[in-house]
């Protein structure tokens, strides 16, 4: 399978073919640099991205950002968000305070990014 | 009247304000002061929880709030005074007095011995760019959706189409999609992409959004809500095709077409503004035409990136705080800097002939491949950099020793 990565690491946005199959890459193609072959290759075996949003809080008006204290596979982010939004906290929270622990068997923290 | 006297006084409590509050600070000012007349400091990063700033100067890339809090957390030990709740009415250029109102000490007159106008950007509106049809409920600009869904726990529709490729509709795209909306469409009238590649590939490809460059909303339809939008291509005048005209339903349209700095404070006071960037004009230490008045951020020129936010609002505070100090001498020679092949706008439009470097921001007219950045003067090259890849979208810059301009500056862009 050969698939076009459009790389992301900086804004030259380079179109990079990687051919290869489920887990295994044979060949990286039209990369602009280094940088490239490592991103094309982990997003060709599973794209991952961080993922932000927002918790509300008890009984009161505030939402809280938070975000993902680690990229989370592109393919499990719809199923954090349906956990994120049961999630309710109180306050007073700290900066990078873990809110979810391991969100969705992910291994990953959902943690706030703002002190209130 | 409640009376406040300070060395800086600067308005508006965003990333600009808020680097160039510290950067005043740390220069010596003895009593500096933000007035925000939001409930907390942080400007339009707290509506921005996304990831994507910070990069350059940080080297880590952080959310909005994460950015702010890097700022905000260092204001007391500083020693940075903070006025929040607090409305800007008026600034006068002559005696440097700001007027404002607070719930608290209601109308308040601070004297400053300098200003720094950050008060930011506010969104272009569909009245702006003329979308015709009805006016029914549905029809945000992206930036208040964002507020309304990240700081008011609002959710504004289940089906929308956005108009507009820049960086916020983009982000706007992900964001309705994670919470639950189906978002049909992007629209962009350009032939291009106005916002980040990343952008697209991670707000929109990742989600299965279609783009569509190169159209436009020709009219919007529904009588108390939206019921869906008609789109057209458009030819190279930018004139849509009616007869290729299609109809897409949806409840929800958000305008991403572009920000206007926020000037109505600037103009009252006599600062000049410039008729591309609507900014007022300024030089290398960001002091517009009135000495005692320097200006920074989105309300000089629309910025993509905060870091170039933070690093120009720490130039003006920094020499928002000599002047303060008697210790800018201004009354040197100015040139303003002019605008070569492929270049829109400079920022800053003058230079003070004086010892030390300036930092040239600026945009590009059309995007490009394989070019050259040169300032120059004359047949003197001041600066050159290679870039692999220009965009409107994407702010450029150069670097130039002030001490070897001898006439005048010209920035271009320029294909090897
Ligand atoms: C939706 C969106 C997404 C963005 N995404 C990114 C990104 O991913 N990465 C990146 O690097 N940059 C991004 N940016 C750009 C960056 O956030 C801005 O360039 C930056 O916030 C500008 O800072 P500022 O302080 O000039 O303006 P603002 O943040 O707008 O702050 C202006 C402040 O002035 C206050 N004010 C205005 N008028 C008055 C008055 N009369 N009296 C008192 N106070 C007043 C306002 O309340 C506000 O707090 C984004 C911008 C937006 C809008
Ligand atoms: S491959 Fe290298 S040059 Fe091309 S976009 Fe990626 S980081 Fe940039």
């Amino acid at each position: 399978m050969i698939k076009n990565i459009i790389c992301t690491v900086c804004p030259r946005g380079c179109s990079i073919s990687v051919k290869g199959e489920n887990s295994i890459v044979e060949s990286v193609e039209n990369y602009g640099c280094k940088r490239g072959i490592e991103y094309a290759k982990a997003e060709f075996v599973c794209p991952v991205r961080i993922l932000t949003t927002v918790v509300k809080v008890d009984g009161k008006d505030e939402l809280i950002p938070v975000r993902s204290n680690k990229p989370i596979p592109k393919s499990k982010i719809l199923e954090c968000m349906e956990e994120i939004r049961k999630t309710t906290i109180t306050l007073p929270v700290k900066m990078h305070q873990v809110i979810i622990e391991n969100v969705c068997d992910t291994g990953v923290s959902i943690v706030a990014t703002k002190e209130f | 009247m409640y009376k406040i006297d300070c060395t800086v006084a600067v308005i508006g409590g965003g990333p600009a304000g808020l680097a160039a509050a510290i950067s005043a600070k740390k220069e010596g000012a003895e009593k500096v002061i933000i007035v925000e007349r939001d409930n907390a400091l942080g400007g339009i990063l707290q509506q921005c929880i996304h990831p994507g700033f910070g990069l350059t100067r940080f080297k880590e890339e952080l959310t909005g709030p994460e950015y702010y809090s890097r700022f905000t957390s260092r204001l007391e030990e500083e020693g940075v005074d903070v006025l929040l709740n607090t409305m800007v009415l008026e600034v006068n250029g002559k005696t440097n007095k700001i007027i404002c109102v607070n719930g608290e000490y209601g109308l308040t007159e601070i004297n400053a011995k300098s200003i720094v106008l950050s008060m930011g950007c506010r969104e272009r509106t569909r009245a702006n760019i003329v979308v015709p049809g009805t006016r029914p409920a549905g029809l945000y600009t992206a930036g208040s959706a964002q507020r309304l869904i990240n700081r008011q726990n609002v959710m504004v529709g289940k089906k929308a189409v956005i108009l507009g490729s820049g960086d916020i509709g983009m982000i706007m795209a992900r964001r309705l999609t994670l919470e639950g909306a189906k978002v049909e469409l992007v629209v962009e009238l350009m032939p291009y992409l106005a916002g980040l590649t990343r952008n697209r590939v991670q707000c929109l490809d990742d989600f299965g959004i279609p783009l569509k460059l190169s159209h436009t909303i020709t009219a919007i339809v529904g009588e108390k809500r939206v019921e869906g939008v008609k789109i057209a291509p458009v030819d190279q005048n930018k004139k849509p095709i009616l007869e290729k005209e299609e109809f897409i339903p949806c409840d929800t349209v958000l305008f991403s077409v572009g920000l206007i700095p926020e000037n109505e404070l600037s103009k009252g006071a006599g600062v000049e503004i410039n008729p591309i960037t609507n900014g007022p004009t300024v030089n290398q230490y960001m002091q517009t035409n009135i000495p005692s008045i320097f200006a920074s951020g989105n309300v000089v020129h629309v910025n993509d990136l905060v870091d170039n936010v933070s690093s120009e609002s720490e130039t003006a505070g920094k020499y928002a705080c000599l002047y303060a100090n008697g210790k800018l001498n201004s009354n040197s020679e100015v040139i303003t800097v002019k605008t070569g092949s492929n270049v829109r706008y400079v920022c800053p439009q003058k230079i003070a002939l004086q010892e030390g470097k300036a930092s040239l921001y600026f945009r590009v007219l059309s995007p490009d491949e394989n070019v050259t950045l040169i300032a120059k003067d004359g047949d003197t090259i001041l600066a050159r950099k290679k870039e692999l890849r220009v965009s409107p979208g994407e702010m450029c810059n150069l670097s130039i020793d002030v001490s070897k301009i001898v006439n005048g500056v010209t920035v271009e862009v320029v294909k090897e």
